[in-house]
């Protein structure tokens, strides 16, 4: 078991699966076909992502670098909160990026009753650790803890 | 964030429930930059990525409906990335069936609610809406609050503007304030590059495939490019910005690119030069071996790898009225070589609605038509984002819609060759 420290980008508490990348994960292609055509685990459809590609996101803490790609990104991640097809939370081994923080930040203010916490800068040796299928738990205040 | 008392005062409800969330939700954004202040948008238009009525999205549409009924409007009009359906385009009756009955049932919808938030004109449906037919090009230095990961970086880039790559939705949101956060791209500090590419190639390398491989490598990191103005030049000409967009939509789709300087050719770049380096830049160096060790690894998606291709699409991003000229040109000479009358492929040329209406005035446009060749105003990442069209071979020169899609991507000269018929 570790326990790393980040800072809390939107707020919540939960205790999730891991899913990992080590490359940016690319939101539009990671999710357009799952939220399109109903794909009930929310697969990962980024056929350029090697450790995600076909893998269920819905309700897993999803670890990665940083998202990549299309601009939609943001909005699309804050449709997959409203629709609750999200991850069950996100948590950035380095500063979040621009689009990620907007998605968090839109789920965060218009979307009711679904909670996504959301951590960064949990450090390159939280991405190092962490492996697919671990228990993660996120704290409010942004303490990550995973065994 | 240091707000001002008008901004606080929003903030705080003063003007209603939706404006405050509006300028809840631009802190927020800002607040996980540690930026300091909010600053006005400077730019006269906006640029709004979310042109599509999908069905699926409708979480959307719903908060677009609560900004009109709040009647919170942008303050500036805007341009929208392309529409997703255009009739030209080849597609079978189930195809028509899935867009037209289950996919893109919002459309009507959503374009309604565009013209009431501020949408620009009919024609305003483009991802290149800095073209000079379209009109939303603006200067050096504006602030901007786009949204299209191509449009935004080629803003930065080319132009000089001052953008960061926001999302979808928050777009607008920065229009209805007026207000941008204050951090990454808008900064002095936020635009040094971060790295040093190297371009050590024996031949132009291709536009696509170079912003591909940059983009891979420095993900959101600011590039500043040598050794490329030897090839396109150090004048920004329709070629060099054609390039420039190509390259610039690769680098934001197959890594987080928004901004990169080339040397001797970009406007930061020909104003500092390497004082835009900071210190302790990372070095790539590209060339032959490095492209062609990126082009190998692109995997392909369609279930029979030697399948014939049944559809070509090229212009994403939306090709420029030089482009659509040259283009021409080459499928003529090209097609006189192979002895064939028309494109063996069927193919679309796809480009904004003004760009396109301007291309028809020209004799280029009859003489395209001739070689069989469609035109259109559509995305093509939007006709393609469907199982129909995953188990369909399609071929493109876009690395941005091969990254999105099953489409399969050559090179320009790959693709010539194809779609007339010679050999690959």
């Amino acid at each position: 078991m570790k326990v790393f420290k980040g800072r809390v980008v939107t707020p919540g508490e939960v205790t999730a699966e891991a899913v990992v990348t080590h490359e940016g994960f690319n939101t539009l292609a990671s999710f357009q076909m799952a939220l399109q055509f109903g794909d009930k685990e929310v697969k990962c459809g980024d056929q350029n992502n090697k450790e995600l590609h076909g893998k269920p996101l819905l309700g897993k803490a999803l670890c990665l670098p940083q998202t990549i790609g299309s601009t939609t990104g943001g909005l699309v991640l804050y449709c997959a909160c409203a629709m609750e097809k999200n991850p069950a939370c996100m948590l950035f081994s380095g500063h979040i990026d621009s689009l990620a923080a907007a998605g968090a930040v839109l789920a965060d203010v218009w979307v009711e009753g679904v909670t996504m916490p959301v951590v960064d800068s949990l450090g390159d040796e939280f991405l190092n650790y962490v492996k697919d299928g671990m228990k993660v738990t996120v704290k409010a205040n942004g303490e990550v803890v995973v065994e | 964030m240091i707000l001002t008392k008008e901004q606080q005062a929003i903030l705080n409800g003063e003007q209603g429930e939706t404006l405050s969330k509006v300028m809840k939700t631009l802190v927020m954004y800002g607040d996980a930059f540690e930026a300091e202040k909010l600053v006005p948008i400077t730019s006269k238009y906006n640029h709004l990525v979310t042109s599509f009525g999908l069905k699926v999205m409708s979480p959307v549409y719903d908060l677009m409906q609560q900004l009109l009924d709040a009647g919170v409007m942008s303050a500036q009009k805007f341009s929208v990335d392309p529409r997703p359906i255009d009739k030209n385009v080849p597609a079978n009756f189930l195809q028509n069936l899935v867009f037209n009955k289950f996919m893109y049932t919002k459309q009507s919808f959503y374009e309604d609610q565009l013209k009431k938030l501020g949408l620009l004109n009919e024609d305003a449906f483009t991802c290149t809406c800095y073209m000079d037919e379209v009109g939303n090009k603006p200067k050096k230095g504006d602030v901007l609050s786009w949204a299209e990961s191509s449009a935004v970086v080629y803003a930065n880039s080319v132009l000089g503007a001052r953008c960061n790559r926001n999302s979808g939705i928050i777009d607008i949101m920065g229009s209805i304030v007026g207000y941008v956060p204050y951090f990454g791209l808008l900064t002095d500090e936020g635009r040094k590059a971060t790295w040093v590419v190297k371009i050590n190639t024996t031949k132009k390398p291709e536009a696509q495939l170079l912003g591909s491989a940059i983009g891979m490598k420095v993900m959101e990191d600011v590039p500043y490019v040598v050794g490329l103005d030897k090839w396109i030049g150090n004048e920004l000409s329709d070629s060099a910005c054609a390039y420039l967009k190509d390259f610039g939509a690769a680098t934001a789709s197959n890594g987080a690119v928004g901004l990169y300087h080339i040397e001797n050719l970009t406007p930061e770049a020909v104003e500092m030069g390497e004082k835009l380096i900071a210190e302790g830049a990372k070095e790539y160096i590209i060339d032959d071996a490095e492209l062609k060790r990126v082009q190998d690894n692109y995997p392909v998606m369609w279930k029979n790898a030697d399948a014939t291709p049944k559809l070509c699409f090229v212009g994403c991003p939306h090709l420029s009225i030089e482009q659509l000229k040259t283009w021409t040109v080459d499928i003529e000479k090209a097609l006189e070589t192979t002895g064939k009358k028309k494109v063996v492929i069927p193919t679309v040329f796809t480009a904004a609605p003004k760009v396109l209406e301007a291309f028809n005035k020209t004799e280029y446009a009859e003489r395209l038509k001739a070689t069989g060749v469609i035109t259109s105003y559509i995305c093509p990442l939007m006709y393609m984002n469907n199982p129909l069209c995953k188990k369909m071979p399609v071929i493109t020169s876009s690395n941005k819609l091969r990254t999105y899609t099953s489409a399969r991507y050559y090179t320009d000269a790959e693709i010539l060759t194809i779609i007339t018929g010679g050999k690959k």
